[in-house]
């Protein structure tokens, strides 16, 4: 899932205390998983700018709608009817949704209420951790399941680096070495012969390197 | 034991203070309460194992939401004691009751108020 963090009040704050009618808006996928933008933390927030506005002396209505989803057409329609009933919206989406919402509705200014941060696992509750960069081409039936491109800090195709001590990677004692993990699971799995094998240079133009990226169906495409 | 409390405190009860959310203390102060406290059972003690320890939490949390919005976090305290102790309830009511008149009314009310 995307894994988003929640944006300081303080910012939030600022970004909409000139606005007087405001649309709090959540997304019930991914952001409501990591506990960043789903119907409880639109509660909290809408509750917490009414204290703020009526704490200023000012009067400003602050609503919320929480979406099934704000990267698809289909549910952002539902608030078509109701959007010029207000002079702001914060959206607790990733940033996918924040700016679905803001091409959709031009007229309307449209506030990140979270920071999103990648694409991660929930190990615990409370604690989430980066598993893909959608990096466009993915290696993982070579690395037995674990990702160099997300889990390495260098990213590197064949590693370990010499950096890699006890298993832990040189930037954080915290953080494992991703190529241990491969060699420890290419071990498991009885397949150390695929660790011989020499990867040729990624090609990155799957990547963020080749510019903003689209994927296209003509076979689901109406 | 009859004893007396500040007569101006209300008393919502749950099953656990576990169940209690950063919403409801948020829509207290809202709705113009001056002050929230919560009292859970000892720590150690809750048959839930963690109810109380969430509360805290929960409890901390409102206390930095309250400070950012102007309210002010100190209108909000957990207190533990067992069950049995209602000396103790009492003691902890009227401490709460004393620190909130220092502290006067919550400020979203007179302004609300004056507004009107």
């Amino acid at each position: 899932m995307i894994v988003a963090d929640k944006k300081p009040m303080e910012e939030i704050i600022q970004e909409v205390k000139d606005h007087s009618k405001i649309l709090i808006l959540g997304c019930n996928e991914c952001v409501t998983v990591c506990e960043a933008g789903g119907k409880k933390e639109v509660g909290v927030l809408a509750s917490a700018l009414r204290m703020y506005f009526m704490n200023q002396g000012k009067t400003a209505t602050i609503d919320e709608i929480t979406l099934e989803r704000q990267c698809d057409h289909e549910y952002l329609e539902e608030v078509r009817d109701r959007i010029d009933l207000y002079d702001a919206v914060v959206s607790l989406a990733c940033g996918v949704g924040v700016q679905f919402m803001a091409e959709k509705y031009q007229a309307t200014p449209v506030y990140p209420g979270v920071n999103t941060c990648f694409l991660g696992a929930t190990e615990k509750r409370g604690l989430w951790t980066e598993r893909c960069q959608a990096c466009g081409q993915c290696i993982l039936a070579f690395t037995g399941g674990i990702c160099p491109i997300s889990r390495c800090a260098k990213r590197i195709m064949n590693g370990p680096c010499g950096g890699s001590t006890k298993g832990k990677c040189e930037i954080s004692k915290e953080i494992d070495c991703a190529w241990q993990l491969i060699v420890d699971r290419l071990k498991a799995l009885n397949r150390l012969e695929d660790y011989e094998k020499i990867f040729s240079i990624k090609d990155w133009s799957t990547d963020r390197a080749g510019g903003p990226r689209k994927v296209q169906r003509e076979d689901v495409q109406e | 034991m009859r004893l007396q409390y500040p007569a101006d405190i209300k008393v919502v009860r749950v099953p656990c203070t576990g169940k209690v959310d950063v919403l409801h203390i948020l829509r207290a102060f809202e709705k113009g309460a001056d002050g929230v406290y919560v009292v859970g059972c000892m720590e150690g003690d809750c048959h839930f194992n963690k109810g109380n320890f969430r509360a805290r939490k929960r409890v901390e949390q409102a206390k930095a939401i309250l400070d950012t919005v102007g309210v002010g976090g100190e209108r909000v305290r957990m207190y533990n004691l067992s069950s049995s102790e209602a000396p103790r309830f009492v003691e902890y009511a009227k401490e709460m009751d004393q620190r909130i008149r220092e502290l006067g009314p919550n400020p979203i009310k007179t302004k609300k108020a004056k507004a009107a």
